[in-house]
Parts: structure tokens; sequence; C-alpha cells
């Protein structure tokens, strides 16, 4: 839930990074905290276990500029993926603002995804959150590695998309990120939206911040 | 409701809740003390500084409180209203405040854990009536934000260097 703070004239947003265990959540994270500067980012806080798994979350508040004379201050949050740390996962989901899937590429780790994607679907609709109206981006990780699904197989598995329902809504949009694809278009007389999708290695940084930049630039458009 | 939504904290009503926390500092000779809502966001504070990154606390914070509220689901109870942890020198003491956000006190050893507690549910019974005011207040339905970034795009567009 993002609050406009008129004292300290900060609108916070609440960003979760979300998806299986071991994919690579934690590595956007630091990522992120090593390389914007101290005066634009906060500590960075992991509650992990001995042998580094998130046990219930990692946090880094990170600054991104201002809006209307107001800073806009992210809280980036990630989730453990660990299946059975179901109850810290869920918690974390409270409020949130925007989505990061983080899928695992690796063609071994698809039905990890499958069921941490379904099991994103269920928590969200526990807090009575739809996932298909808040900001929510795809990014796939690994692919660096030679075992990486194509991207068409992931985005069949993970984002086939959700049906448009509202007709202001079901005219042809372009993906921004990817030339010569949609993110709304017709398929057998079906509107379809599908989230925007990035590709990354998030051990080297790439598509790390184009990820981090789209789903916050759609929260803050959700809030204008 | 498809999201999480979103409110605002004015000034005024900032100064207020500052004004409540320096009353309570004041009367129970706590060190300092937080206003967290539940989603982790420091939203006042008052007291004295302390050397620790105030939005790293106010995220365990509510983590913290979120956890207990579901282990005492667990045991079957609604939620603890309130939480105790005590240290060798240094001492918190938390409270719910109208199911929105969350109280933390500091205290060391010039006060006690009784009198924090008393104190506290004199300013919890403050913030609740001046938080169900403010809720009150806000439109129904309407976003808090929205009066602030509404044709802002062009903006967001630039912050993003699109």
């Amino acid at each position: 839930m993002s609050m406009i703070n008129y004292a300290s004239r900060e609108i916070n947003c609440k960003l979760v990074y979300y998806g299986p265990g071991l994919g690579g959540k934690t590595t956007n994270l630091e990522h992120i905290y090593g390389k914007v500067t101290p005066e634009m980012r906060g500590k960075m806080v992991s509650l992990a276990t001995e042998t580094e798994r998130t046990l219930f979350f990692d946090f880094l508040p990170v600054d991104l500029g201002t809006v209307r004379g107001f800073k806009t201050r992210f809280h980036l949050y990630t989730v453990p993926g660990q299946v059975y740390y179901n109850a810290s996962r869920k918690l974390i989901l409270k409020g949130v603002d925007g989505i990061v899937f983080v899928a695992d590429s690796q063609i071994e780790r698809m039905e990890a995804n499958i069921e941490s994607m379904q099991n994103l679907y269920d928590n969200m609709a526990q807090y009575g959150y739809d996932l298909t109206k808040i900001p929510f981006v795809v990014q796939y990780n690994k692919r660096d590695l030679p075992n990486a699904a194509p991207i068409k197989d992931l985005q069949g598995a993970l984002n086939p998309g959700w049906p448009v329902e509202d007709p202001a809504k079901q005219r042809e949009f372009p993906d921004p990120y990817h030339p010569g694809e949609k993110l709304v278009y017709e398929v057998d007389a079906t509107w379809v939206e599908r989230a925007p999708y990035f590709e990354s290695v998030a051990v080297s940084g790439d598509g790390v911040f184009d990820t981090l930049k789209a789903v916050a630039k759609l929260v803050l458009k959700t809030l204008s | 409701m498809t999201g999480a939504g979103s409110w605002s904290l004015g000034e005024q009503d900032h100064h207020r809740i500052t004004g409540h926390l320096n009353e309570l500092l004041r009367e129970s000779n706590a060190r300092c003390a937080f206003l967290v809502d539940r989603t982790g966001q420091l939203l006042a504070s008052a007291g004295e500084q302390l050397h620790f990154d105030p939005t790293a606390f106010a995220s365990l914070t509510a983590a913290d409180f979120s956890a207990n509220d579901q282990l005492a689901q667990m045991i079957g109870e609604q939620e603890f209203a309130s939480l105790f942890h005590q240290g060798e020198k240094e001492s918190m003491y938390l409270a719910d405040i109208a199911r929105r956000v969350i109280l933390v006190v500091l205290f060391d050893q010039r006060t006690t854990v009784g009198l924090v507690r008393l104190r506290v549910k004199q300013t919890v019974a403050e913030l609740v009536k001046l938080f169900d005011e403010m809720f009150r207040r806000a439109a129904p339905g309407q976003d808090a934000a929205r009066p602030l970034l509404e044709g802002a795009d062009d903006e967001i567009d630039k912050l993003f260097g699109d």
C-alpha cells in the first residue's frame, strides 16, 4: 500500500520479488545494493539461515528520484522461495504495490516456477488482491546457462496472459521492451494481456535495473 | 479491491501524532517512540536520535508484528495487541493501533516496563481516535495519491529516461 507522507515529502511504495527457491531474488537485491550510491539507498536487511537461504525476507529501500517534489522511495522485499515457508511468504505480500516474479530459466526448474506462480496467485487472492490488476512483471533469470529454456516456452508456461474483459482496453498495445511483440493482443477472438517480461543474469546484473525500473514505473503510473 | 491502494499522512496529522509521542516519552521516561504502518513504512518518530537505520527498523517491526499475529492465531487468539522484548539494557514495547499501525517504544533502566505499558495504553487510545478520524476523512474509494500524481505521466516517463 503506497503511502504519501506530506511531512517528509515522500511517496513510499512496496515491491516484492517472488519466485521459486534459488531463482535469484536475493541476487537481484544484492546487485541493486552494490550499484546504487549509498545516498540513494538504505541498509539491506537479510533474514537468512546459516546457509544463506532466505528465511523470512530481504529488505532494501531505494530512492528512484523525485516526482512533483516528492521523493519516490521504493521498499524492495524478497520472499523465501522454499515451498515450506509459505506462511512467511504470505506475510510479505501484505500491502504490496508491485510484484516481480523471478523465474529460474533452467529447464529442470520449470515445475518449481509453475508451482511458485500458482502460489503467488493463491496468496494474492487471499488478501483480495488481483494480480492481473496490479503492477506485475516477470523476469527470466539465469539466461546465461546452457540449460536455459527458450523464452517462448517460459512465456507459454508462466506468462500466458489473462483475458481482457474491459472493452476500453481491448486494443493492441505494443510491448515497449520488445519491438514487434505485444502486451495486449487478440487471439481466436479473445483479447489477452500479458505481463511485461525481462531476461536477466542477476549475478552479473544484466536485466536487473531494467526490471526494477519497469515495475517502479508501472507502480507510479497506477497512482497517477 | 484489486490492489493495496494508497493513503496519505498530512502535515497537520503528523504534527498531532508527534505531539502524542512526545507526551508519552515525557511521562514514561522512555528514550524514543516510532509509529510504523503494517506494511513496514515509518510514519513518525520522536525522542532521542538512535544510531541505527530507522527504515530497516520499521520494516523489521512490521514483520515482527505480522509473524506474532500468525502465532496468536495458531494458539487460538485473534491477535497479540502488544509485544514486549526485553534486553539486558534496552527494551522495546510494541502496541497495535486500530489494526493499521504499530507504536514502538524503546526504553532503558531509567524507567520500568510497568510504567511504559500503563502510559502506552493511554497513547494507544488517543492515537486510535486520531487514526479513525483520519481514515474517516479520506474519501471512500479515492486513492490518496491521485490528487498529487494526477497528470504526472510525463514527469514519471522522464524519471525513468523514456
